[in-house]
């Protein structure tokens, strides 16, 4: 069981979200880094749909009343344990009575506790993760509060298994070869991939070029909704009226204030502004890493380039629970072999 | 019984790597909406397809864009594309008792004055309507409905409201409908009911499925 001991306004418990409810109105929540977390149940061998907590205020303090194993992914949180560090991208045994402290990160903007075995709380609508919008989900519909308790499985075998191990993956810029592709996340300025929106062509060449080429800030207005840029106002050609229609996380809209908007993982199903552009599903973990007040340059990309980009990363994610599963079971051939 | 389609294909785009938008370049039209509703059903067996959700005479579809075949998607709905649902819908007729005006309908004067008609008159045209739920979105159990009168058609206001009480009746533009999550809202707030719209423990979770008509009854007005 974990109990909360210091937290800010926005930690949430999430999954890999809630899917199939669009149609209803219901969004698919979940984390704002989903490679964070995909990588961070690889870590611990948990099934992919295992619920973690999402900080995005700090500090954000703990204790455990059982013994787990934790990885900690997503931005440097300056994690201690008992008032020894962890690092980010770092999995480590945590004994009954641990306290775990993660503060605000000098990069990125958001970290992830995922524990062996998932957090137990129960699903609503499939999905263990909070819909802040209905409040319901996740714990109890709402941010967690100083208090609140909550569990995980008791003897998760592997957890067992990997008592005393520890162990640290490279952060994804190191290990995924996008370097060349000219994205990263370095010093609270990111370089994203975009394609074309469905409004693309109701901006001119000149407007088009402005968005591409501009360093835009993140606002200190956003948040799990959305990523507001401040930057050039960008208008389109003459003024569309839009029906509402669906839209998903990545959609970049431009109100009549001619801000763009990175709908983001609590974003409305459905939207009726222009929209300029989209970032690619394999880069959204980039803007939710982007600090407030952060820069973002964008780059124009094919359908193509952004489906091979999410293999990519697809792909690494199944190499990192390669590599777990291997380690584990040369630990125990080990074993065997001492016998 | 099918018909050979003979509604201009629609619009494609892109919105992700797995997501696809079909925009009708039509004006809205209620056949075309009976029509996507059946094809966002029908679309649900091709493989890879995650979810398809209906809008305002349009349909987009999501899906996983390693497995699925996204030609394939767009052949299909391009050319199914208006075509006749080929079952009958199975849908209700709800009525939902408003309270008119008041505190939770700052802006129903505002409407008035701006169609030139009594409070009474708004209030009488928009009880005596009766809307079709086009689909449902914006936020959970949030039904757009059309068939709102050309007369109370209403701009959203300059600056949205940060927070609307759930079972607020609203009209943004030319829709009308009920807000069903206490949230932000830029639409003209006209009354209240105390209906609720969406519960996450129901099957299905929401009140209102789109084809089905939506009546609202006048339980009072308050000036």
């Amino acid at each position: 069981m974990i109990e909360v001991l210091a937290t800010g306004a926005l930690s949430t418990i999430q999954d890999m979200g809630r899917f199939g409810y669009r149609r209803f109105g219901v969004g698919t929540a979940g984390a704002m880094d989903t490679l964070a977390v995909r990588v961070g149940n690889a870590m611990l061998m948990n099934a992919n749909d295992a619920a973690f907590v999402e900080v995005v205020i700090f500090p954000f303090r703990v204790r455990f009343h059982a013994d787990t194993t934790i990885a900690l992914t997503g931005a440097d949180a300056q994690a201690r344990l008992d008032g020894v560090s962890v690092g980010p991208w770092w999995s480590v045994p945590v004994l009954a009575g641990q306290e775990l402290e993660m503060r605000r990160p000098l990069h990125g903007g958001v970290a992830y506790l995922c524990v062996a075995g998932g957090i137990d709380v129960p699903k609503v609508m499939g999905s263990r993760s909070t819909d802040l919008k209905a409040r319901f989900g996740g714990f109890q519909g709402r941010p967690l509060r100083r208090g609140d308790r909550f569990g995980f499985p008791a003897s998760h075998s592997n957890a067992t298994r990997r008592a005393g191990r520890t162990f640290g993956m490279l952060h994804p810029d190191a290990a995924l070869a996008e370097k060349a592709a000219g994205c990263l996340n370095q010093d609270n300025h990111s370089r994203v991939r975009v394609v074309a929106g469905s409004e693309w062509d109701e901006f001119s060449a000149e407007t088009q070029e402005l968005f591409l080429s501009s360093r835009w800030k993140v606002s200190l207005m956003s948040n799990r909704q959305g990523a507001r840029l401040e930057g050039p106002e960008l208008k389109p050609r003459k003024n569309i009226e839009l029906l509402s229609h669906g839209i998903v996380p990545g959609v970049v809209q431009v109100p009549p204030s001619g801000q763009p908007i990175v709908m983001k993982c609590d974003a409305q199903t459905s939207g009726g502004y222009p929209i300029i552009a989209s970032v690619i599903e394999a880069d959204q973990w980039r803007v939710a890493q982007t600090k407030l007040g952060g820069e973002l340059e964008l780059a124009l990309v094919t359908l193509e380039e952004a489906t091979e980009a999410w293999r990519v990363q697809c792909r690494y994610v199944q190499d990192v629970v390669n590599a777990v599963s291997l380690g584990i079971l040369r630990e125990r051939d080990e074993d065997r072999h001492q016998l | 019984m099918k018909q050979a389609s003979t509604s201009a294909k629609p619009r494609v785009s892109a919105l992700a790597a797995g997501a696809l938008l079909f925009d009708s370049t039509q004006p809205l039209d209620e056949r075309l909406q009976a029509s996507i509703l059946f094809l966002s059903e029908e679309l649900l067996v091709l493989s890879g397809v995650r979810e398809t959700v209906p809008g305002m005479n349009n349909l987009m579809v999501v899906f996983d864009p390693l497995a699925a075949d996204r030609e394939a998607i767009i052949r299909r709905v391009c050319s199914r594309w208006g075509d006749s649902p080929a079952r009958a819908s199975n849908n209700k007729i709800i009525t939902v008792e408003v309270v008119y005006g008041g505190e939770a309908g700052l802006d129903l004067e505002g409407v008035a004055a701006r169609s030139g008609l009594s409070i009474d008159e708004v209030v009488e045209i928009h009880a005596s309507a009766t809307y079709t739920v086009y689909c449902l979105g914006a936020h959970p159990g949030f039904a757009y409905l059309g068939g709102l009168d050309p007369r109370l058609h209403t701009p959203r206001r300059r600056e949205p409201r940060s927070s609307v009480p759930a079972g607020t009746v609203a009209i943004g533009g030319s829709q009308t409908g009920v807000i069903a999550q206490t949230s932000p809202s830029g639409w003209q707030l006209i009354g209240s009911s105390d209906r609720s719209f969406f519960d996450p423990f129901a099957d299905p979770p929401t009140l209102l499925a789109p084809g089905d008509r939506v009546r609202f009854r006048c339980v009072r007005v308050e000036k």
